[in-house]
């Protein structure tokens, strides 16, 4: 926290001196520029279940629709929210999915079943789609984590069955560098805590060698050691990109970790979640997720922006989504309840098919399924696909069970390349 | 959402000098703890058999499987467990003296009554209960009080107050959160000033029940034979609760619609319970009237869930995982190879006693054993010897137990509520810190977790680190290092306040290298440094 400053520098020169004397060793993937690149996975997480009406799929003028105006956008015939006028002037880098289906309505279960595309089961946590990338396609040149939650998520995203060294890396305030990554003594004496330590392990592993071994606290020491030397830490801070563009992003924990995005994705970083959370609007839905949009409006229309301008969209497959969507009645508080029947997503880049918009919901709010219904797996299978990743491969469980990365299909019309 | 933290922060003043009053007020309640216990009087000893039947259930299964348990655990290693299960911390070195100093057979025993009829086991576990009944998040201050809540669950707790009584408090209290602290189970549940019927019914059937009912708020579960429609007229018990300035009430006039989830439309909701409605009394508020449900003598999920419950915090992994979505038990018989109907019909039938319960499971075999086993080096048959329960669970212990540990080793003296109330107040915000940092496990505090990269940095290069291990007059790696008599004592210092052991012939050798002709600040330097580096170890941060 304090003198970050010079912790800075010092870590800075430790790097500069690496790359000196290791010539050759490429810190970063960031000069590699569309097809080159290993495609990323990046999630802008709306947390709470953001209103489907009051995103993607309005309903103007009808007994749902409620006091939202309906906006054009940069995809022909596709209408928004008018709560999201930057975002309809990107719209075309992403395609629009307005029948996302699923059987979850409770935020914890339904925030599983989006992260993983499974439903929960008693047994056996299944990972995020983020830690089957990080698991499937490692970036070797990467010293930082490889799977990264921006924001103070309620449910970040976790590595199941891989195990939790596939856990999402939190930064909760992003632009922050991250804490904790200085040692508090010389080399010397550093030298002798960790031979003291390793003595310490060697006890501990004596009877239990296996088991020692599955609480993987060597190689949290060893991996934190080896990002507490790097230079790619740099990617973390925002304090060297220009003023506008920060501003444009938003000069807020959501704003400055969708910054942090672009450049953990510059580093080869594989996986990234950015989280907002708030969308949860069981009163007051108008007013609730209209103040969610002033956040993300600006955030995610500049990193849109950003990412293509520097030709990184390419490579990088973007979801925006949340766990469910809101019922299309209003209760008595003027809020909406959960809806996991007809929800709507943004998905796009990384060479998927752009301004596609792909289901419809009832305007009357009478229907139980949207038209063109979307299953959560498929569009897993689609982004996994993506990835270069074999996402119906089955891997054998802790538990014994043969477990396919992922049950569903890729959806063909945005698969086609 | 941002306005309520715009509030907690303005409250921020107020809840310093609360938790503070809290604090000096609970230390000036609390009875001075019995230095050297030498009685057995609470609970018999002689009456082992539940302990026997549930040893003969358990080695039933290790013939079955055909495995060979692990040995016994030395005794320091059990007191370890107890005290960090039980208290929150390691055993101070104060008490590890005492406790070396007692050399009769039955001293495990003992101390196990000791730890319980300290203040401090009703504190540390009140806090983990409270996580089960009003959930880990912030909830709206103004209407709900977690502090008075900790506090009547720890009075609860330490006075043995039978269990189900003070369930039937929880549910059907009425009045005001700061007066009438079990209505908290209620305000917590209030969000935007309305009280959410759903998230009682689900929190009901998970904490007292054992069972997940709140997946059939939208669909049937998914193995359980639970429907939408029950999940329904279990909200609907709460229906008619209602909170006000005067706390909370029950209404008397009827509101029995709910709003249908498809249309918006009003359905009629009737109160019921799941199953066995002729455990409902006639009489009593609608709440009253499902606390006797819940706790009703036949209504075995009850005690079945509380003693999952239990072992779960006694083992760090409940004996039916995930602890609260136990699958139904047999209708009508109980089954006397099941080891929760055999614990659960035993904890009813003595008064449902979270005490006696505790002590019954520290005295089992399984509770003794130790953590290491010949298939944990082998490699052969790792599952089967941890499904059968052949070596006691490797766990990783919680923030709470971490940052309780550290403070107690940085301290000679025992940190209870004897101690200074500066010390406790340290010793409050420090945890409230460290566990932010560390990551809170929130509800899920009994899945299986491996540590992370942050939580290695934090151990690793914080200021709690720092702080801890440094040499000065006051702290324990500088009052070792100056009054160890040789180097020999100071290792086993250092060793017994971090790691409740003595170092190994091994470790012996190997570090006493360092201390050798070392003298002044030089010598605090090297005890800093072994102070970190046991700090670091798995051993620290495992329960094992």
């Amino acid at each position: 926290m304090h003198s970050s400053r010079r912790d800075f520098l010092r870590i800075t020169a430790a790097g500069v001196g690496l790359s000196f004397a290791i010539p050759g060793l490429e810190p970063r993937a960031a000069d590699r520029r569309g097809d080159e690149r290993a495609k990323s996975f990046l999630t802008i997480w709306l947390g709470g279940g953001p209103s489907q009406l009051e995103t993607w799929d309005p309903h103007p003028r009808t007994r749902i629709g409620g006091d939202v105006k309906a906006i054009s956008t940069t995809i022909p015939g596709c209408q928004i929210s008018d709560f999201y006028p930057h975002t309809a002037e990107q719209l075309h880098h992403l395609s629009v999915i307005r029948s996302l289906v699923s059987k979850e309505g409770d935020h914890e279960r339904a925030s599983y079943m989006l992260h993983t595309g499974y439903r929960p089961e008693p047994t056996l946590v299944h990972p995020s789609i983020g830690a089957i990338a990080t698991h499937e396609r490692p970036e070797e040149t990467v010293e930082i984590p490889q799977f990264v939650s921006l924001g103070d998520a309620t449910f970040p995203p976790r590595g199941g069955f891989l195990g939790n060294r596939f856990d999402a890396y939190r930064i909760l305030n992003p632009g922050e560098r991250g804490q904790n990554l200085v040692s508090l003594v010389d080399q010397d004496r550093q030298t002798r805590r960790l031979e003291n330590l390793s003595i310490l392990s060697r006890t501990f592993a004596r009877g239990r060698q296996i088991k020692a071994e599955q609480t993987l606290h060597q190689h949290t020491i060893d991996a934190a050691r080896r990002m507490m030397t790097s230079d790619q830490l740099k990617a973390f801070s925002v304090e060297h990109e220009p003023k506008p563009l920060r501003d444009a992003y938003g000069d807020n924990a959501f704003g400055r970790g969708c910054l942090v995005a672009r450049r953990l994705l510059e580093t080869g970083v594989r996986s990234i979640e950015v989280s907002l959370e708030g969308f949860d609007t069981h009163t007051r839905n108008h007013e609730g997720q209209a103040a969610r949009a002033r956040t993300l409006d600006p955030a995610l229309s500049t990193l849109l922006k950003d990412l293509a301008d520097r030709d990184l969209l390419q490579s990088t497959v973007v979801l925006v989504t949340g766990e469910f969507g809101r019922t299309p009645n209003m209760n008595p508080l003027e809020g909406r309840d959960h809806w996991p029947n007809g929800f709507s997503c943004l998905l796009g880049g990384g060479g998927l098919v752009s301004g596609l918009v792909i289901g419809s919901t009832d305007p009357e709010g009478t229907a139980q399924r949207p038209d063109d219904p979307i299953e959560v797996a498929d569009l897993y299978a689609t982004v996994l696909h993506r990835l270069g990743i074999e996402y119906a491969k089955e891997i054998v469980t802790p538990i014994g069970r043969p477990m396919k990365f992922c049950s569903g299909k890729p959806i063909e019309r945005l698969s086609r390349s | 959402m941002s306005r309520l933290r715009n509030l907690l922060n303005a409250l921020a003043p107020l809840l310093v000098v609360g938790g503070v009053v809290v604090l000096v007020a609970s230390a000036a309640r609390s009875p001075i703890a019995d230095k050297s216990p030498r009685s057995l009087t609470a609970f018999d000893a002689a009456d082992d058999s539940i302990v026997c039947r549930v040893d003969r259930l358990i080695a039933a299964r290790w013939r079955e499987a055909g495995i060979e348990p692990a040995s016994r655990a030395d005794d320091l290693t059990i007191l370890r467990r107890l005290t960090l299960v039980l208290h929150g911390t390691a055993p101070s070195l104060e008490e590890l003296r005492l406790f070396e100093s007692d050399r009769d057979s039955d001293r495990i025993e003992r101390w196990t009554e000791r730890i319980l009829a300290d203040r401090r086991y009703a504190d540390y576990f009140a806090r983990r209960l409270s996580r089960v009944f009003v959930g880990a998040d912030q909830g709206q201050f103004v209407v709900f009080r977690r502090d008075r809540f900790w506090t009547w669950l720890g009075d609860q707790l330490h006075s043995d107050r039978p269990y189900d009584t003070l369930v039937r408090d929880m549910i059907s209290g009425r009045g005001l959160w700061t007066d009438r602290p079990q209505v908290n189970f209620v305000a917590a549940a209030v969000t935007d000033n309305v009280i959410d019927h759903n998230k009682l019914a689900g929190r009901t059937a998970r904490a007292f029940l054992g069972q997940r009912i709140d997946c059939a708020q939208c669909h049937n579960h998914p193995f359980a034979d639970w429907k939408q429609t029950q999940f329904s007229g279990l909200a609907a018990c709460f229906d008619r609760v209602s909170i006000s300035l005067v706390g909370i009430e029950d209404n008397k006039k009827d509101l029995d619609t709910t709003a249908d989830r498809m249309t918006q439309g009003d359905v009629t909701v009737t109160p019921a319970v799941p199953y066995h409605p002729e455990w409902m009394p006639e009489q009593g508020t609608t709440r009253q009237r499902l606390a006797a449900w819940v706790t009703h003598s036949d209504n075995r999920r009850f005690d079945r869930a509380i003693v999952n419950r239990v072992w779960g915090l006694m083992f760090g992994r409940p004996w039916i995982d995930p602890v609260d979505d136990i699958p139904n038990p047999h209708e009508s018989t109980v089954d006397t190879n099941d080891l929760l109907d055999v614990l659960a019909t035993d904890f009813q039938t003595h008064g449902r006693s979270l005490k006696r319960l505790i002590t019954k499971i520290a005295a089992m075999r399984v509770f003794r054993m130790s953590s290491q086993h010949p298939a944990f080096e082998q490699g052969h048959r790792v599952d089967d010897v941890e499904r059968v329960w052949a070596a006691f669970p490797v766990t990783r212990l919680r923030p709470e137990q971490v940052i309780g540990s550290m403070l107690q080793a940085s301290s000679i003296k025992t940190l209870d509520q004897n101690s200074h109330w500066t010390k406790r107040a340290v010793r409050f915000f420090k945890e409230l810190d460290f566990v932010k940092a560390y990551g809170d496990l929130g509800e899920d505090e009994l899945t299986e977790r491996t540590g992370t990269i942050a939580q290695a940095l934090l151990r690793m290069n914080s200021e709690f680190s720092s702080e801890w291990t440094k040499g000065t007059l006051f702290s324990a790696a500088g009052r070792i290092s100056g009054i160890a008599t040789d180097d020999d004592a100071c290792l086993d210092l250092c060793f017994l306040v971090c790691l409740t052991r003595h170092p190994t012939d091994e470790e012996r050798s190997l570090l006493r290298k360092q201390l050798e002709g070392a003298r002044g600040d030089q010598r605090t330097k090297i005890v800093e440094d072994l102070f970190w580096s046991l700090f670091n170890s798995p051993e620290f941060s495992w329960e094992y």
